[in-house]
Formats: structure tokens, C-alpha cells, sequence
């Protein structure tokens, strides 16, 4: 028999939500940490302030979120089986909870005594959970480029994670390895092999899904990720090549890629047949916009060494990766999953059918695009706020108001679900 | 050309009709909005009933599996029905956002549920029902919707 037959391994809707209720929170750690810093944070890519907001957003928000949407997103977009999705959740999650957090203190207050208390915790949560997800990947029958992006990027998972450690170590034992070129290499894997893959993997399957656009082009579905992988090997390079002009070579054609990818989705939602806006196809374009302006800038960098120079520059790449492409993407796709889970989960329960609220009045309209347009203020106040520091804290505030915001809206989105889900049980006790 | 080839290209067909439905509705052109929404559940209802009549029935006596995706599949089809009756419901009382509440919900249904098709069972149609004429079957039902 077919081994994907059944197409009802959805996990128990505990186990994505877990997830998604807490990333939220250390967006708003984070923009709090920024308005109490203030302009110091953003002098560069080095301040213990820059390395803890990185490390909020990238392991307490995206990692967070991308954990819980994979658990969902695997067994229902490419038929892969994840084994006991309730007992991994319940263990991944807190350990990379408190991974996160000792992490973060340790840049905070340079403590390299949290950071390596920070590893083991990483390498078991990180360790299962790809373990638990490669297996998953690797079983399944499905075939196709969205199935073959996650295998890329689980992989460019476990690199960023190794090397992260390793980073953490060799602070914390003081050992001589080259820091820049390593911390190089450990962003270029979490950004490009692990977050890029993953979201460009899941892009090809929700892209058209969701706002009925034409599928992207075969050829570019299939280069994208095998020519990303490429391009992040070579770039590893640059550990061994003691040659300025490495870096150089390898980032143009890297930039160009990202916004190859940026350019063909802004394309795909032009010119797609669905005419209808929702928050979640706004949120892309801001993603894939944000990634443009990442992809320009980084190219600008590259040639004219002048603006290159100033550390600033970095922390402006930065900003746009995470808040701008990251938070965006996974945030739009939050308000996609969370109302049709509710959905999904509330008329599996066996109520008639037309007894279970459609999707929007889960998530109300309204609440999902005011939250947008503050995410949207808040990323202009962190892009004006790297070369004005002035407005390092208004910028903060503005980040950590958004993030609050979008803690509500999914918090209403399940208060919303567990109330349903009690009168739909208490009819039924009553039929 | 497969067996199931006119049946994914109905899916594109209906996506279609289904945009021109909900930005009608959504902009309160509720003359317009009808007549795509009429098409729409009509074309929705064709295909339905196509797969239910002709397809599952011949790929289940050629595999033998009845309680499997086929059963999977009939499972959604009552769902989508009855979101378009949700959606005609709408129409009638000139509800924007039930409207688009209730067609959000199908849009995605209907993806996913066109996904498991195209990706899962039509493959294993076309795999166990090759020597069959009922390609041509198929085709001409969709064909006189």
C-alpha cells in the first residue's frame, strides 16, 4: 500500500501552537532590550546588545516558529511521518527555551560560562529535532522541489547549530579560532542554509496555494536551492582561503541568488489570479521586498568598500534579515495556519459542519493588518535608527508594541478555538 | 495524455472561477458575484460528482482499496459542499464578510485537497487504471459542464 496514504497525520494541534505562542515573546524581549540600550546596540555588529537581539530573534522567534510550522507542515504538504510529534515538542521546545535564554544573558552580560552552558542544551534540542525531522524527510514517498528544500535545509540546520557551538566554545575556553571567519560562516549557514531553503522550500508550495498565483518555473524551483548550497560551500571557503577577494566573489553571486528568489515571487503575487489582499500575502511582500533592498545593499557593500567599512553597514543587513524578511514572512505565515487549524481541528470534532466558525471570524481582518502596518513602522524605525541612533529606542518600543500585538491576535486565535471547541462538546453532550 | 490529465486541468479552471467569485463578492458587485459563485458551484459540483461516479468507483475495484483516500476524498468533498452552501447562504443575505470568511476557508481546502490529489491520488489512478477507457470518460463529463 501506498505509505502516504493517510493523510491525517496532523499533529495535535497543542504541538504547533506551543510553538507559536511563544515566539512572539522574545520579539517583544527584544525590542524592549533595544529601547533600554538605546543608540549604543547598533555601533555594530559586536555590542553584547547586537549578539543578543540577534540570537532573540533568530533562536527565540524564528526557530521557535519554524519548529512548530515544520511539525505541522511536513506530514500535511510532503506526507513525511514525524515520530511522536507530541512527546518531541514537549521535549525540544523547553530545551531550546532555556538554551535560548542562557544564550542571550551570556552575550548580554559577556558571560561565556552561560554560553557553554547554552551548548549541550542546543545540540540535544537541535539534534533531536532534526534527527526526528531528517528521518521524517528521508521515509517519505512524496518527491518534488518543496521536499527537496526542507532536506537542504534541516541540513543547513544542524551546520548552524555545530558551528554556533563551536563559537560558543571557543569564546569560553579561549581557544585560538579565527572568530570573524567562523561567525561568517555560522550566519551565512542559519540565514541562507537553514531559514532561506526552508522558506523558499515552503514558498513553492503556498505561494500558488494560497494567493492563486501561477507555480514557480521548474527551472528556477529546481537551481534555487542546489546553487544556494554552492554558493554557502564556497563560502565556508573563505576559513581556509586567506584571501580578502573570497568573500567578494562568492557574496555577489549570493546576493544575486536571494534576489533572484525575491524577484521571482514579487513577479509570481503581480501577476496572480487571486485579487483579493490578505495580511498573509502582504506580509510576504514585505519579506521578499526587504530581501531586494538586503540583496542591493549587500551588493553595494561588496563594491564600494567605503560603506562596506562601517561597521553600521552590517548591523543594516541585519535589521533587514530579521525583522525585515524573517519576522515578516513567518508572522504572515502564522495568520495563514493558526485560523484554518482552528478550522480544521473544531470540525474534526464532529459538530455539524456549518456549526464551526469559518476561518475569519478566528482571526479577525482587522487585527492581523493593524498589527502589519505597526511591524512595518516598527522595521523603517530600525533600518532610520542604524545610521540615526537616536532613535534606537523609539525603534525598540515600536518593535516590542508589534511583537505584543501579535501575541494577542494568536492568543485570541486559541481562546478563540478552546470556546468553540467547549460549545461544540457541550452540544454534543446534550444531542 | 492520462487518465486524470482533464481533471487537473479542471482544478486550474475552477481556482479561476473562483478568483473572479470572490473579488465580486468582496466588492459588494453582488450581480456579478452571483453568476461567477453559480458557475463556480456548479463546475466544483461536476467535478465532484465525476470523481465520485467515475473515478473512485473504477480505481477501488482496481485496487481493491475502498476505505482508503478515496474515502479520504468523498470526506472533503462534503466539506467543500457544504462551505459553498455556506457561501450561497451569504449571497443570499448580501454578507460580505460571511462570504469571504467561508470562501477563505474553502480556498484553502480545496488546495490542499487538490494537492493530495494531483501529488498522491491520481498518479496511483492513472498507475491501476491505465488499460481503462475511462479517461476519455472523464474528459467528455467536464467537457458538458
Amino acid at each position: 500500500m501506498h505509505p502516504s496514504l493517510s493523510f491525517d497525520q496532523a499533529p495535535p494541534i497543542s504541538v504547533p501552537y506551543r510553538f507559536f505562542l511563544a515566539a512572539p515573546w522574545f520579539g517583544v524581549m527584544a525590542g524592549i532590550l533595544l529601547a533600554w540600550s538605546g543608540p549604543a546596540a547598533f555601533a555594530s555588529r559586536w555590542t553584547p546588545e547586537a549578539l543578543a537581539l540577534t540570537h532573540l530573534i533568530a533562536l527565540g522567534f524564528m526557530l521557535q516558529a519554524m519548529s512548530g510550522a515544520l511539525f505541522q507542515f511536513i506530514p500535511v504538504a510532503v506526507g513525511g511521518n514525524v515520530w511522536r510529534p507530541r512527546l518531541v515538542a514537549n521535549t525540544v521546545q523547553p530545551l531550546l527555551l532555556l538554551g535560548t535564554l542562557l544564550l542571550v544573558a551570556g552575550f548580554l552580560f559577556v558571560r561565556t560560562d552561560l554560553l557553554s552552558a547554552a551548548v549541550p542544551l542546543f545540540l540535544l534540542a537541535v539534534g533531536g529535532f532534526v534527527t526526528v525531522v531528517a528521518i521524517a524527510l528521508w521515509q517519505t514517498p512524496a518527491t518534488g522541489v518543496t521536499l527537496w528544500a526542507m532536506r537542504l535545509a534541516i541540513g543547513g540546520l544542524a551546520v548552524t547549530v555545530l558551528l554556533g557551538s563551536l563559537l560558543a566554545e571557543s569564546l569560553a575556553r579561549g581557544l585560538s579560532l579565527p572568530i570573524v571567519e567562523l561567525t561568517n560562516i555560522h550566519l551565512a549557514w542559519g540565514l541562507g542554509g537553514w531559514a532561506l531553503m526552508l522558506l523558499a522550500g515552503v514558498s513553492y508550495h503556498v505561494v500558488p496555494m494560497f494567493q492563486l498565483t501561477r507555480p514557480y518555473p521548474p527551472w528556477f524551483a529546481r537551481g534555487f536551492g542546489p546553487l544556494l548550497l554552492l554558493l554557502l560551500l564556497a563560502w565556508s571557503g573563505q576559513y581556509f582561503l586567506d584571501d580578502v577577494r573570497w568573500p567578494v566573489a562568492i557574496g555577489l553571486p549570493l546576493v544575486a541568488v536571494f534576489s533572484a528568489y525575491a524577484g521571482m515571487t514579487l513577479w509570481l503575487q503581480y501577476t496572480r489570479r487571486r485579487k483579493i489582499h490578505d495580511p498573509t500575502s502582504l506580509y510576504f511582500r514585505v519579506a521578499m521586498l526587504s530581501l531586494l533592498v538586503f540583496a542591493i545593499s549587500g551588493a553595494a557593500f561588496f563594491l564600494i568598500p567605503v560603506i562596506g567599512a562601517d561597521p553600521r553597514s552590517v548591523v543594516w543587513l541585519g535589521v533587514l534579515a530579521f525583522a525585515g524578511v524573517f519576522v515578516s514572512a513567518i508572522t504572515g505565515m502564522m495568520y495563514k495556519i493558526t485560523p484554518f487549524l482552528n478550522w480544521l481541528h473544531l470540525q474534526r470534532l464532529g459538530a455539524p459542519m456549518s456549526a464551526v466558525p469559518n476561518m475569519k471570524k478566528m482571526l479577525a481582518a482587522e487585527a492581523m493588518t493593524g498589527q502589519l502596518r505597526l511591524h512595518v513602522l516598527a522595521v523603517l524605525l530600525l533600518l532610520a535608527a542604524v545610521w540615526l541612533p537616536g532613535l534606537a529606542s523609539l525603534a525598540g518600543v515600536a518593535f516590542a508594541c508589534s511583537s505584543a500585538w501579535l501575541a494577542w491576535n494568536l492568543i485570541s486565535a486559541v481562546r478563540r478555538y478552546q470556546a468553540f471547541r467547549d460549545q461544540i462538546r457541550v452540544v454534543a453532550l446534550h444531542r | 495524455m492520462s487518465i486524470t490529465t482533464a481533471l487537473f486541468q479542471h482544478h486550474k479552471y475552477c481556482d479561476e472561477i473562483f478568483a473572479d467569485a470572490e473579488e465580486a463578492c468582496a466588492n459588494a458587485d453582488w450581480e456579478a458575484g452571483a453568476a461567477a459563485f453559480q458557475l463556480l458551484r456548479g463546475q466544483l459540483e461536476t467535478h465532484f460528482s465525476s470523481e465520485e461516479e467515475l473515478l473512485f468507483p473504477a480505481f477501488e475495484a482496481a485496487s481493491g482499496m475502498t476505505s482508503g483516500p478515496t474515502e479520504v476524498m468523498r470526506g472533503e468533498h462534503r466539506q467543500m459542499r457544504d462551505l459553498l452552501a455556506q457561501m450561497q447562504g451569504a449571497i443570499s443575505s448580501r454578507d460580505s464578510d460571511a462570504f469571504g470568511g467561508a470562501a477563505e476557508t474553502l480556498l484553502i481546502l480545496m488546495q490542499q485537497h487538490n494537492m493530495k490529489e494531483e501529488n498522491i491520488l491520481y498518479p496511483m489512478c492513472d498507475d491501476h487504471l491505465r488499460s481503462s477507457d475511462i479517461g476519455a470518460a472523464l474528459a467528455e463529463r467536464l467537457k458538458q459542464a
